[in-house]
Order: C-alpha cells, then structure tokens, then sequence
C-alpha cells in the first residue's frame, strides 16, 4: 500500500473508479440529451424519469418474466423508446414551431408524472437489483481492486458512446441526420422522411437513457427519484460541454465524473456541489461552454 | 406637433380600465375574503401569487425561463427566519434582510445565466439553484432537514403584534399589494418596453443601441428581489424555513402557478397561484398523487391552453388583464 498526498491508493483510486462509473452515466445521459437536442430542438427534461423507467423495466422484467439482466439490457431501452416515440407521436411533435420554452415544460410536466405514479407504487426506498451472476467478483490490480462489474458498465458505456459518436458523424444515415438538424426543409426536398426520422431520433435517445438506467440498476438501487437528482446534474454537464458536439458531449461527461470523484477524495463537502461550480467558472471564461459553438 | 390617431388613444384607455376594474375587483375580494376563507389558506396564496408575479416579470416581459427561482424564495426564507428569531429583528426588518439575501444572490446567478441564451438560460439558473440547495442542506444555521422552526412574528414596527392573524393578513396583503402595484409600474415604464422589446427581438434590441445584458440583469435582480420578499414573508407567517422552498420541486411550482394563470398577463400568476394553492390544500387526500396531477396539469396547459385562464379570459373578452 503506498500513499499520494497523503492519501491511500486505495481509496484514491476506489474514488477514481466511482467516478468514472458516475462519469459514464454522465455521459450516455448527455450524449442523448445533445441528439435529442439536435434533431427536436427540445430539452428532454423526462431524460432523468427515462433513465428511471429503463431500471425500473429491468427490474420488473426480472421479478415478472424472469428476463434477467442481459435480456433486459435490450428489451428495456425497446420498451422504453417504445413509450417515447408515443409521446413525441401524440404531443412533442405539436410544439416544435413554438418556443423551445414549451418543450422543455411539456417534458417537465411529463417527467413528474412518471416519477409520482413510481413512488405511488414503490414508495421511495430503493428496490434493490442483483447484478448478475456473471460479472460478479473482480480483478485484484496490485493497487486496487477492481469489481468486474464496474469494469464492464465503463467499457460498455464507452463502447455505446464511441458507436453513437461514430455512426452520427461517420456513416451516410448520420449525414442525413446531421443535414436535418442543418436544414429540415432541404432534406425533405430530397425525399428523406424528416419528421419519421425526428421521432426515431428522440426514440434512440430515450432508448439510450434507458440502457443507462439498466447499467446503473445493480450499482445504485432502483428508485423513484434517481433520475430527477441525476438530471440537473447532467444539466450543468451540459451547460459546461455544450450541445453542439457528440464528442464534447462524452468526453466532458466522462471528464466531469473524475473531478467529481477526485473532490469525494480531497474535499468531500463539495463533492455534490462542485459540477455546478465549474459550470460557473466555464461561464465566466468560456460562456459558449467548452466544445460550443457561439450561437 | 404629431397627431396621435384619437382612436388609439380611446383604446389604450379602454385596456388599462380593464386592468383597473380587475385591479379593484381584487382589493375588493382580499379585503372580504377573511370573513369567509381561512386567513393562513390566504396568506399562503398570497406569498405564492407574489412568487409567481415576481417569476412571470421574467418569464412573461423577458421572455427568460429561470428553473431556479426557489433559490431566491428559498434562501429568502431562511434568512428571514434567522433573522428574526436568532438576531431578533422585527418582521419588518426581517423580510428586508431576505429580499437583500435574494437581490445579492440574483445579482450572481443572473450575472452567470444571462451569459447565455434560451434553452441554456433555464438550465443554468436550475442547476445553481441546485447547487444552494445542497449549501442549505449542509450549512448548519438552516438546520439541515429539520428547518429553522419557532420563528416568532414580532411586532411589527415595534408597535402591532403579528401574532394574531388578522393583523398579519393586513400586512400580507399589503406587501402584496404594494408589490403588484410596483410590478406593474416597472413593466408599464420606458424600462419595461424595453423589456419587452428584447423578449421579441432582442438582436434588434441591440441594433437600436440598447444594452440587453444590462437590462435583463436588473429584470432578474428585480424578479429576484420581490420572490425573496414573496419567501421572507412567508417564513414569518408560517414561523418555519425548510429546505422545500429551496428544493427543484419549488421552481417546477411556480412555473406551473404561472403556466396556469396565463404567462405575460399581469393578474395570471394571482389567479395561477390561488388554483395551485387550493388544489395542495383540499387534494391533500389524494397525498403522492398530488404530483402526478401537477404534472398532467402542465401538460395540458402546454398543449391545449398555452394563453392559461387569465389569458383565455382577456382573449375572449378582448380586453388586457
């Protein structure tokens, strides 16, 4: 065992490693909030309550149908999308000429509502979810120990991130979308169906804040508030990365869990706060947030 | 000399005397309502319907969403209520010490948000709100999750005690009062044109040499000020700070209050505030399903009732409220 700044490495890295989980999270959840954004020009503020619908689903899945982790990791964020491909069809769709203002209390609106029939059924508390056989135990690193687990939910994250990364800004369906965003009318004037591929957008997008909450059932226990609390956090990742890029959007989500988990090591009453005081200090300096562009 | 067409004069007339009647129609129903409704329901409404007035001068003659304004109510409260019970400052001095509170906290978080636009605007003054909610979660003087309780009324001005409610009432609905009056002179003035001129373009607010960020700023300074007001108050009258009025759950409310009385209207908030108020007090059976109820309501306001019930009346009537 040996020390950094008079900490113990194994609780430096135990921190690094939390946050990294977090900064997954982060990361999926503002990765779709940024498509979202793109294609809908809405703020998704029912990203959190989708999040917790995707754990939610996983966890009914196991208890009713006997669908265990790895099938719920690809029925729960179909499930899901499914219900948010709904609600663009009968209602977001007839707010997109109006102010963006709109969309964002429509989803609010909605958001409280998924969360208030959660708690009424499953009260507050947490419901706790087994992790899966499979990925029990971990790996002794000489200087930490790693749980397979976590291990996995960053190399998946990523691996979901990079690919969503790749397939917008690499392949031709991602030119369209890209093009869409640009330009709408253009687009439909060469015969690509905009507003079906606006809903498969927001369906992909809800469906990634499901796969979210899926990976994070086993780590924090399913519960109805967990994504009100985690998405004005990812609000201010947001603010901090800007909207304008995939990229921006991932590696500041990733790099905002590490400070966040580094501030639990060395200053653990600023640890819930500190996201929010460097989206403060990005405003003063950079007030188009990192990777934005000034609008 | 310019000949102002006589018939445009005669019509902004008729509009500010419908806002007169209403104004008075008002007066009339607070000074009576006490005889027949429950005076702490009242006040309750009222510190709200102020809350939401303050909020809409953002949201209805900016054109600003703040996702935050429980911050500035919030920590109103709470200062309010230290005041006055661990300095012993009387009511008066007490509500002032919060609005103070609320203005220095305006004048950061709006300095911050005003940086950007839109959409963002509202995330950022959510998620600083946030970030004092977690301030006042770990700070010792609020007391945590328990509150700061027993704060006493005082006597106002060192002469009227506070204690009984009717003399409370009349000071409640004075604030009120004289808050609405000041609201409604601010949006009326040059400087509320102007406002209003940047909630409908503001790239050609610029153009024609005005300072927006100047003028947004004192609009939330402002808006910020009379919520803290709204949120000192209203520690007096229920003698309690908590973290509910920090909390997110706060800004979604005055948000709804507003959407439902009809944004951009002068008497929509009172309206909105009142409808909201009611529905926690006499739905207080339905518990939990409160929220969902809430939720359903900003969803059909989006969608089918964007003008709200102020709105709709003045529509349909075609006068200005």
């Amino acid at each position: 065992m040996f020390d950094i700044f008079g900490i113990p490495s194994q609780a430096l890295f135990g921190q690094l490693l939390l946050g990294l989980i977090n900064g997954s999270f982060y990361a999926l959840l503002s990765l779709g909030l940024a498509v979202i954004f793109g294609m809908l020009n809405i703020i998704n503020f029912t990203h959190g309550a989708q999040y917790m619908m995707g754990a939610f689903a996983a966890f009914l899945l196991l208890n009713n149908t006997g669908i265990g982790y790895w099938g719920a990791l690809v029925v729960a964020p179909i499930l899901v999308g499914i219900v948010g491909i709904i609600i663009e069809r009968t209602m977001l769709q007839w707010l997109y000429k109006l102010d963006h203002l709109y969309g964002l209390l429509l989803t609010f609106g909605l958001a409280l509502i998924i969360e208030g029939v959660a708690r009424n059924y499953y009260g507050s508390a947490g419901l706790p979810y087994a992790m899966p056989d499979s990925l029990r135990g971990g790996q002794n690193l000489g200087f930490m120990f790693l749980p397979n687990y976590r291990a996995w939910v960053i190399f998946a994250s990523l691996a979901i991130c990079l690919s969503t990364w790749f397939v917008i800004e690499r392949t031709r369906l991602g030119a369209y979308l890209r093009a869409a965003t640009e330009n709408p009318t253009l687009v439909r004037a060469f015969g690509i169906n905009v507003p079906r591929m606006i809903t498969l957008t927001y369906g992909f997008g809800v469906g990634l804040a499901a796969l979210a909450g899926v990976m994070a059932a086993p780590i924090y226990n399913v519960s109805p508030q967990m994504g009100s609390d985690l998405i004005i956090v990812v609000f201010a990742v947001v603010v901090i990365g800007g909207m304008g890029s995939i990229m921006g959007a991932i590696v500041t989500g990733f790099g905002l869990g590490i400070i966040e988990g580094l501030t639990k090591v060395f200053f653990p009453e600023a640890s819930n706060t500190v996201i929010f005081v460097i989206m403060a200090i990005v405003l003063l300096i950079r007030p188009a947030g990192l990777f934005g562009r000034r609008a | 000399m310019e000949r102002v067409d006589p018939k445009v004069v005669t019509d902004v007339r008729r509009e500010s005397r419908s806002e007169q009647i209403a104004f008075l129609l008002m007066v009339a129903a607070l000074i009576v309502a006490p005889f027949f409704i429950y005076p702490l329901f009242l006040m309750q409404a009222l510190c709200f319907a102020l809350f939401a007035c303050a909020f809409n001068l953002l949201i209805g003659y900016v054109g600003l969403l703040s996702f935050g304004h429980a911050l500035y109510f919030g920590w109103a409260s709470y200062l309010s209520a230290h005041a006055a019970k661990v300095w012993g400052l009387p009511p008066e001095l007490a509500i002032l010490t919060g609005a103070a509170t609320a203005a220095l906290l305006g004048l950061v978080a709006g300095s911050l948000a005003i940086r950007r636009q839109g959409i963002y605007f509202a995330m950022i003054t959510l998620a600083l709100a946030q970030m004092m909610f977690f301030f006042a979660l770990q700070a010792k003087f609020t007391g945590g999750e328990d509150g700061i309780q027993g704060v006493p009324r005082g006597k106002l001005f060192g002469l009227v005690d506070l204690t009984p409610h009717t003399t409370m009432y009349a000071l409640v609905v004075v604030i009120f009062l004289a808050c609405f009056l000041f609201i409604h002179r601010v949006i009326n003035s040059p400087f509320g044109e102007v406002l209003k001129a940047i909630r409908e373009n503001e790239p050609r607010a610029i153009s024609l040499g005005y300072k927006t960020d100047r003028y947004k700023l004192v609009a939330f300074v402002l808006s910020a000020t009379l919520a803290g007001i709204a949120g000192g108050t209203k520690a007096i009258v229920f003698q309690i700070a908590s973290l509910t009025d920090v909390h997110w759950a706060m800004s979604g409310e005055v948000v709804l209050m507003t959407l439902v009385g009809g944004l951009g209207t002068v008497f929509g908030p009172v309206a909105g505030a009142f409808v909201i108020v009611a529905m926690q007090n006499y739905l207080n059976a339905l518990d939990q399903w409160v929220t969902v109820i809430q939720g359903v309501i900003f969803v059909v306001c989006v969608l089918l009732f964007r003008r709200g019930i102020i709105g709709e009346i003045a529509h349909y009537f075609k006068i200005r409220l």
